[in-house]
């Protein structure tokens, strides 16, 4: 399930960047995939509507929300965190 | 080129359902930013904003009225209503032909979008009401207002989100001042506050949930507010020859586009608009005493308004004092810079800046005087009104003092 999860998030972000989902390292922000602001608050729709989650996520302060997007496997733990949250 | 005054205004808003009332919250730094109250509010995330809680359409206007006016025809109208019966103007004769009305509005008639949306799609209707386009049309507030007041000259309805109120008003003062019209009605009106419209905006996630703090380092987004303002724009001398009232005169009005962008803002865009109405007015940068600011709340806003008021400004840009009245009101999209310049008329005739409100710590980003919390006693002889829009579009206007 874990890697399922990584799986999908990786494949929404690279249809955001327009690259395939094997050129995507977890260690990279999505900055560094090439994603902007609007890439962004896209990816949080698509992740919102893949796993039926509410996302916490204020464009006017991108860096001071609970849910961390200072890289791509950030966003894949707090992703994880909330469906945990949901399933409790 | 013609000398153009304001000779009356109008307005709906959440602070006021006038002009007295709205002068009056500004000064007390009121707050008009509450509880939505709609159909199916609870399903939203956002459940706040600077609604007009006591509207009574049935009050004001007939059953067929109602059937053809959406609610943003229906603010555009009462606040002509008042702009007219100040000005004491009567379109007649030549004076109807030679003026016309220019209004802005980003959404027009959406509240009778989602309205009948709602009818064929959730309720599975297969009839609406007939009048439906020509209540939600954009220019329909327009239309109705030309036809209540026969004005027959240039009318139209102008379309740049957030920008479409300076945007209207820069052109109808353009049209008055190269002798095109005697006289336009011009300004405002916006009424997205229904459930499809702020849906929409929630999707964006630049909205707050707790209110608007233009300017603050502890700010949370913007909040969409709701109403109109309308304004008689008139060549001087026809103003003068009847005896009228001058409430303030237009001095400059300039527009660019940042061709960067369809949402993040250009500090080179703003400030070319800046120093554009500063050229277009013929005046320097010292001559501002004040600046009523876009300032929506939203970080890549208020930063970028900032850098670009002081690089258009230079070292003056420490001396003027700018505050953002979306704090009180809301942001109206596309009738906001027509609410917004009731700021810079009672800066000029009655000498009182309008605060920026809910400010609470200073942003190093905004270190300019944003006139935090109170309202404030002040001599200014010339204010500016920016207006930056999603999409990159922007338009400044300039204003004087009656002399």
């Amino acid at each position: 399930m874990a890697q399922n999860i990584q799986d999908q998030i990786v494949a929404i972000i690279a249809e955001q960047a327009m690259i395939d989902p094997s050129e995507i390292k977890l260690d990279q922000s999505l900055e560094e995939v090439g994603i902007d602001s609007l890439g962004l608050v896209e990816s949080i729709f698509a992740i919102e509507e893949t796993f039926d989650i509410s996302v916490p996520f204020n464009a006017n302060e991108p860096d001071q929300t609970d849910f961390d997007i200072s890289s791509v496997a950030a966003i894949i733990k707090a992703v994880e965190g909330l469906i945990g949250e949901k399933n409790s | 080129m013609k000398r153009v005054v304001i000779t009356g205004a109008g307005t709906v808003n959440a602070l006021g359902l006038d002009v007295g009332a709205t002068f009056e919250a500004m000064r007390e730094g009121k707050c008009g930013i509450g509880a939505l109250d709609f159909r199916d509010v609870d399903r939203l995330a956002i459940k706040i904003g600077g609604q007009i809680h006591n509207w009574d359409a049935e009050g004001r206007f007939n059953r067929q009225q109602i059937a053809l006016y959406d609610r943003f025809t229906q603010f555009a109208l009462v606040a002509t209503e008042q702009a007219v019966k100040q000005s004491g103007i009567v379109f007649s004769g030549e004076l109807a032909t030679k003026s016309g009305v220019i209004l802005g509005t980003s959404g027009g008639g959406l509240t009778t979008q989602d309205d009948n949306y709602r009818t064929v799609y959730e309720e599975g209707k297969n009839r609406v009401h007939p009048f439906v386009v020509p209540k939600l049309m954009n220019n329909a507030a327009c239309s109705h207002v030309s036809m209540e007041y026969n004005l027959k000259g240039p009318s139209f309805t102008v379309a740049t989100a957030c920008a479409s109120s300076n945007h209207a008003m820069g052109q109808a003062y353009n049209m008055v001042r190269s002798g095109m019209a005697t006289a336009m009605l011009t300004g405002g009106s916006e009424s997205m506050l229904c459930f499809g419209g702020v849906k929409a905006w929630e999707g964006l996630r630049v909205m707050s949930k707790d209110t608007c703090r233009p300017f603050s380092l502890t700010r949370s987004g913007m909040v969409q507010g709701e109403g109109a303002a309308v304004y008689v724009f008139e060549e001087y001398e026809h103003a003068k020859k009847r005896g009228a009232e001058i409430l303030a005169e237009v001095i400059g009005s300039a527009m660019t586009s940042d061709a960067s962008d369809i949402v993040m803002p250009s500090k080179q865009g703003a400030a070319r608009a800046i120093t554009g109405a500063l050229q277009d007015a013929q005046i320097n940068p010292e001559q501002v005493g004040y600046i009523n600011a876009h300032g929506t709340g939203t970080a890549a806003n208020d930063k970028t308004e900032c850098a670009a008021v002081a690089d258009a400004l230079g070292a003056h840009a420490d001396n003027i004092m700018i505050s953002s009245t979306k704090s009180m009101h809301g942001h109206l999209i596309g009738g906001t810079g027509a609410v917004e310049l009731l700021a810079c008329i009672m800066a000029l005739k009655d000498g009182i800046i309008a605060p920026t409100i809910n400010y609470e710590e200073p942003d190093p980003a905004c270190a300019l005087d944003v006139v935090p919390n109170e309202a404030r006693d002040a001599n200014v002889d010339i204010v500016l009104s920016n207006a930056f829009a999603f999409g990159g579009l922007n338009a400044v206007l300039a204003l004087k003092r009656a002399s």
